[in-house]
């Protein structure tokens, strides 16, 4: 087996008194979507910042590539090819929707018109291609969400690291953005996301990596983690998996 | 092409200004008021497109001066070469201190405070050291030829510093439309998010903060030449620090014609003030400081922003109008 395009190895950060992530393993096979889930508080989104650029581990090596990477700095990540989107949308609020992905797509062409070009294919691709010249700040939650998105695919990554792009996004707007993330898989980019709809992760992702408290308690197929206890019981509580047992007659 | 237009018709409008107006006391208050949009250009550069704001853009004006005529006074140095090295010796001052500043992480008010100290630091230094002539300050020599930089007639200054303005102008449309630019104004609205598209941020702010020196270093350069004394106070005093930050912020920072607005209004309201109310000491201070309040209590983006709202509302009403004509 060929090594995973992303290998987490053994990862903890401590902020002070808090070990907010803790020895965490996980990997990303190229090619594939996988997910990271957990309950709120988990270190999902600490264990995302740690693997673009923006925290240093305290322990623990990332692999990228089949090179070391670990505290590498977020723009020579974004240049190998790690791209991430964040839970808390960040448009450059100042500039138009074409503004804000063309700052990505600047990173692999340096002249205006070709950057341009590229900014204005990937606005359509997400489906923003009306919005386009509309400033950032005017569009919905769901537009945001699109435009980090665009931005993010803008840098043309390998590696995409999804932070939540589906929350508070309504029913009818996942459904019309999960095609759009399949479709980029379906070109070859390989997905990591953070995921609190369950429903979506179930639908996407092809393997699953389940955080709680900063330790990774499961992994595998994602009905398999769905059904595992220790998975139940760290959403739900102690004693839950034992209970939903009871009542399901096991 | 097009859009260099509006550089070209402000140029050409003010290049012809000499040959309407004689009087020396027009052209001199012209030739001031495009010094200062010449160093509010440079701190726009910094400020307005790059959101770091700069408390001490002194620092690169004075050194501009001070290089210019230290070298001519005490070295004979060509007054050009001199003009020369002083917009080199401010950009060099400018990554010194946005090095410092900006590796470790200074930001907001933070950088805003050390960038002022750095700038009292070589006014306090300018003031006492001997090569700058200390408290006395450098004077230097009457030698009207073109050669020596210095011309008999206010005019030709006049256009000097509208070269250099325009030159300015002309960086700031560059840089509206460059990968740089845009890099730094995505580091202005948000630089997590700028890192992670790639943008160095750190190397985008030192690289507008050079270039933000460099220009405003070319103010003080060129004040030198013009006045022909400089002192402590003069160079490195606050005053020029405050002018070249009003200026961009009350024309409207971050647009191209800002800092040259912002120059014309507040040194208009200085001098009209100066009418009414006799030479009293700051009077203009005073004034600067209304109008500061009035832009960022009204008009956030400036006089620009005013002008732009104006025109967009305007051209509303007329397409309204033109749609309520065509159902009659």
């Amino acid at each position: 087996m060929t090594e995973p395009l992303l290998t987490v190895e053994r990862v903890s950060r401590r902020f002070d008194g808090l070990l907010a992530v803790n020895a965490a393993s996980l990997s990303a096979v190229a090619g594939r979507i996988t997910a990271l889930i957990g309950p709120n508080g988990a270190g999902k989104t600490t264990l995302f910042a740690i693997i673009s650029g923006f925290l240093k581990p305290s322990t623990g090596s990332i692999r990228y590539a089949g090179e070391d990477v670990t505290g590498e700095a977020p723009h020579r990540l974004a240049r190998r090819g790690i791209a991430r989107t964040f839970q808390i949308v960040q448009p450059f609020v100042g500039l138009s929707v074409r503004e804000n992905i063309l700052v990505g797509a600047h990173l692999r062409h340096r002249a205006r018109a070709a950057a341009l070009d590229a900014a204005e294919r990937v606005g359509r691709a997400v489906g923003l291609g009306d919005m386009l010249d509309r400033p950032a700040d005017t569009l919905t939650v769901a537009g945001r969400k699109r435009l980090e998105l665009a931005r993010a695919l803008a840098t043309e990554p390998k590696l995409l690291l999804l932070d939540e792009v589906l929350a508070g996004l309504n029913p009818s707007e996942i459904r019309d953005i999960v095609p759009v993330i399949r479709g980029l898989c379906a070109r070859g980019i390989t997905i990591m996301m953070i995921e609190h709809v369950m429903q979506a992760v179930m639908s996407l992702s092809e393997y699953v990596f389940v955080l709680a408290e900063g330790r990774i308690i499961a992994e595998g197929l994602p009905a398999a983690v769905a059904a595992d206890p220790a998975v139940v019981e760290a959403y739900l509580g102690h004693g839950a998996a034992a209970k939903l047992g009871v009542a399901h007659g096991q | 092409m097009k859009r260099l237009i509006p550089i070209a018709a402000v140029v050409v409008v003010f290049a012809a200004i000499p040959l309407v107006v004689q009087s020396n006391a027009t052209l001199n208050f012209l030739v001031v008021t495009l010094l200062i949009a010449l160093a509010g250009q440079g701190w726009n550069i910094l400020g307005g497109y790059g959101g770091q704001y700069s408390f001490g853009h002194a620092a690169f004006f004075g050194t501009g001066a001070y290089i210019t005529a230290i070298l001519q006074v005490r070295y004979g140095v060509n007054a050009w070469l001199g003009f020369a090295a002083g917009i080199a010796a401010g950009a060099a001052v400018g990554a010194f201190i946005g090095g410092l500043a900006f590796r470790s992480g200074l930001r907001g008010s933070y950088f805003a405070l050390v960038t002022l100290a750095f700038a009292e630091v070589l006014r306090i230094v300018a003031s006492v050291a001997p090569i700058t002539g200390a408290g006395v300050g450098t004077l230097m020599k009457l030698d009207l030829r073109a050669q020596a930089f210095q011309f008999q007639s206010r005019a030709v200054f006049y256009w000097v510093i509208l070269a250099l303005v325009a030159v300015s102008l002309l960086i700031a449309q560059w840089l509206e439309r460059s990968r740089f630019g845009i890099w730094l104004i995505a580091v202005r609205e948000n630089e997590d998010a700028a890192m992670a598209l790639g943008v160095d941020a750190t190397m985008v702010k030192l690289g507008a903060m050079v270039l933000s020196a460099a220009i405003t270093a070319a103010a003080g350069c060129f004040y030198a030449q013009y006045f022909l004394f400089i002192d402590a106070g003069i160079a490195y005093g606050t005053w020029i620090s405050i002018e070249a930050l009003l200026t961009p912020i009350i024309g409207g920072g971050g647009t191209v014609f800002g800092p040259l607005l912002g120059a014309l209004v507040v040194k208009s309201l200085g001098e009209g003030a100066k009418l009414v109310a006799g030479d009293a000491p700051g009077l203009d201070l005073m004034v600067y400081g209304a109008v500061l309040v009035l832009v960022i209590g009204f008009a956030p983006r400036g006089f620009i922003g005013v002008v732009t709202d104006a025109r967009q509302w305007l051209r509303r009403r007329f397409s309204r109008s033109v749609r309520e004509t065509a159902h009659d």
